[in-house]
C-alpha cells in the first residue's frame, strides 16, 4: 500500500498561521529597488478593515475575505470567483525589515512596501589614504 | 516551464495554483461547442453574474482601473464592459528589479449575455473596493407577481 505524501507547508504549523480553508491565490508583482521591496497583489472585493497582514518569524502573509454586498436573494447564475477570500504566504529574506511594513488598499489593490533593514542598504566604503 | 524558475521558493501555494492552472488549460478546451462568446478561465477581469427577481447583477473582478474610463454599454442583450488597466512597474534601465509580474496589464473586454427580459434603459454601474457592480434591471412585466383570486 503506498503511503499518502503530506506536503506540509512550513508556515502552517498546526493550530496557528494561515487556515486551511480554500482560497484564491491573488496574483501578485514584487519589485525590489535598493531600499526595499514593494509588493502589489489583486484583491478585489475587499475592504480595508478585513484586510488581514500578518508577520510571524520570517514569513509574512497576506489574508482577506471578499465582500460583494449583494442582495441577500441573490441567486448565482455565472460564478468565475467561486471562493470567498484571499490568502497568499512570502517568506522574507533577512535584509528586509518587518517591523517598517506600509500598507496602502486602494480600489483592490494592495501596495506593501517593506524597506530593507540599515545596515543591509547598499553603501560606498570610502577608502582613507593610510 | 521558465515561468516556474521565477518564482520565489516557499510559496507553496502559488506553486500549487500554477500547476492548477496548467492542468485545467489541458481540460479547459471545451469537446462539444461552448458559447461563441465563452471565454477560457484566466481571462480578465473575472466576471460573476447573480439573479434576484428585479434585476441582474453582474459583478466584474477589475482592481486598479480608473472607473471613468471603463466603458459599460448595453447592446442588444449583451452587456460589454471594457477598458484597460496601466502597468504599474518602472521602465526598464530604472535601478528596480522585477521578480514577479502575475497582475494583469493592458487592455480587456468581457461580454456578457443578459437574459430577454432584462430592462437595458435602467442600468446602473458602480466601483468599489476594485469590483465593478453592473445592475441590470428585469422589466416591469416579467417580474414575478402575485394574482390574486376574487
Amino acid at each position: 500500500m503506498q503511503a499518502t505524501h503530506r506536503i506540509v507547508d512550513p508556515a502552517t504549523a498546526p493550530g496557528e498561521g494561515p487556515s486551511a480553508e480554500p482560497a484564491i491565490v491573488p496574483a501578485i508583482d514584487v519589485i525590489e529597488d535598493e531600499s526595499g521591496i514593494t509588493l502589489l497583489a489583486d484583491v478585489p472585493g475587499v475592504a480595508k478593515e478585513d484586510l488581514g497582514i500578518r508577520v510571524e518569524a520570517d514569513t509574512l502573509t497576506l489574508e482577506a475575505p471578499i465582500r460583494l454586498g449583494e442582495p441577500p436573494q441573490t441567486r448565482a447564475a455565472h460564478a468565475e470567483v467561486r471562493v470567498g477570500r484571499y490568502q497568499r504566504s512570502f517568506t522574507l529574506s533577512r535584509e528586509l525589515d518587518p517591523a517598517r511594513i506600509e500598507a496602502a488598499l486602494s480600489d483592490g489593490v494592495l501596495r506593501l512596501r517593506i524597506p530593507k533593514l540599515e545596515e543591509a542598504r547598499p553603501r560606498r566604503i570610502e577608502v582613507r589614504a593610510a | 516551464m521558465y515561468a516556474s524558475l521565477m518564482r520565489s521558493s516557499g510559496d507553496l501555494l502559488a506553486d500549487f495554483d500554477d500547476l492548477q492552472r496548467r492542468v485545467a488549460q489541458l481540460f479547459d478546451a471545451p469537446r462539444w461547442p461552448a458559447s461563441i462568446r465563452a471565454v477560457s478561465r484566466g481571462a480578465f477581469p473575472p466576471v460573476n453574474v447573480g439573479a434576484t427577481p428585479e434585476a441582474i447583477e453582474v459583478y466584474a473582478f477589475a482592481p486598479g482601473i480608473d472607473p471613468t474610463k471603463v466603458d459599460v454599454s448595453v447592446d442588444r442583450g449583451l452587456l460589454t464592459i471594457a477598458g484597460e488597466r496601466k502597468a504599474d512597474i518602472p521602465a526598464p534601465g530604472s535601478k528596480a528589479s522585477v521578480y514577479a509580474r502575475e497582475r494583469f496589464t493592458g487592455p480587456f473586454r468581457r461580454v456578457i449575455n443578459l437574459p430577454e427580459d432584462s430592462d437595458p434603459t435602467a442600468v446602473s454601474a458602480t466601483y468599489r473596493d476594485g469590483v465593478l457592480r453592473v445592475v441590470v434591471p428585469k422589466r416591469e412585466a416579467s417580474k414575478p407577481r402575485r394574482i390574486d383570486i376574487k
